[in-house]
C-alpha cells in the first residue's frame, strides 16, 4: 500500500521533508521503522513516537492506515 | 454533567498578549457563579546555553492530533474537578523571549478546585500534546526544546 509518512520537528530536519509517500508492503510499525532508519541512519539516535489515526501506537501495531506520523519529544508550553 | 462540550479553537498564531488575557478576564463578569478564578502563563525564557542567548521559540504542531488531546484533556479535566469554565490557549510560530506562549484560565464557585484543576492541566498538556518547539538563538543558530 501507499503510506504517506509525516515528520516533525528535528526528525524533518534529517529526513529533510516533512511529508513523504512511500510504498510498504508489510504489516507492522516495527517493519515500517526498519525501512525507514534503513533509509534514514540519523533517526536511530533520536527519541520519537509514532501516530496512526492521531493515536501513539506501539511498535507491534497493525499499518491500518494511509497516515503515519513521527512524532519527537513533545515540548509545549 | 454530561454536557457535550465542541472542541474550541486552542491555537494562535504568534504570542499570546496581554490584552487579549485581559479580555478574557473581563468576560467572565457577567458569570456571578464564579468565586475563584486560576490562570497560568507561560513565557518563553532567554536561557543561555554554551553562551548563546535564546531569542525565540518558533513553535509547530501535529495540529489534527493536538487539537484531538486539547479536547480529550478539556474533558478529562472538567469531570475531575468542579469547574465553571475552562480557556486554554497556545501559540504557534514565533514567539519572542519574554512574550506568552501558553495561557490556561480555569474558574469555579471555589479555589480549592481551581489550584489543583491548573496543576494538572497544564502538567497534562505538556506531557501529552504534540507541540514542538524550535529554541532559536541570537545569531540565527538553533536546538529542539525539550520540556523538562
Amino acid at each position: 500500500m501507499k503510506l504517506t509518512i509525516k515528520y516533525f520537528g528535528m526528525l524533518a530536519e534529517i529526513t529533510e521533508c516533512t511529508e513523504e509517500t512511500i510504498t510498504f508492503s508489510e504489516d507492522t510499525v516495527s517493519e515500517l521503522l526498519k525501512m525507514l532508519l534503513a533509509k534514514y541512519p540519523a533517526l536511530e539516535k533520536k527519541e520519537f513516537q509514532v501516530a496512526q489515526n492521531q493515536t501513539l501506537v506501539s511498535e507491534d501495531t497493525q499499518i491500518l492506515n494511509s497516515e503515519i506520523v513521527l512524532l519527537p519529544p513533545f515540548a509545549g508550553g | 454533567m454530561n454536557k457535550e462540550r465542541k472542541p474550541k479553537a486552542v491555537f494562535i498564531e504568534g504570542a499570546i498578549s496581554a490584552e487579549f488575557i485581559g479580555n478574557s478576564i473581563a468576560k467572565h463578569q457577567t458569570k456571578t457563579t464564579i468565586g475563584a478564578h486560576d490562570i497560568f502563563l507561560g513565557q518563553v525564557r532567554a536561557d543561555i546555553i554554551d553562551g548563546k542567548t535564546i531569542k525565540a521559540i518558533e513553535y509547530t504542531a501535529y495540529e489534527e492530533m493536538a487539537n484531538e488531546k486539547f479536547h480529550e484533556i478539556r474533558e478529562a479535566t472538567f469531570k475531575k474537578f468542579n469547574l465553571t469554565c475552562m480557556h486554554i490557549y497556545h501559540s504557534l510560530g514565533k514567539v519572542n523571549a519574554g512574550e506568552i506562549c501558553l495561557f490556561v484560565f480555569v474558574s469555579s464557585p471555589r479555589r480549592v478546585e481551581v489550584f489543583n484543576a491548573i496543576e494538572y492541566l497544564v502538567n497534562t498538556i505538556k506531557e501529552q500534546v504534540p507541540i514542538f518547539g524550535k529554541e532559536i538563538f541570537e545569531d540565527q543558530s538553533h536546538q529542539w526544546k525539550v520540556n523538562s
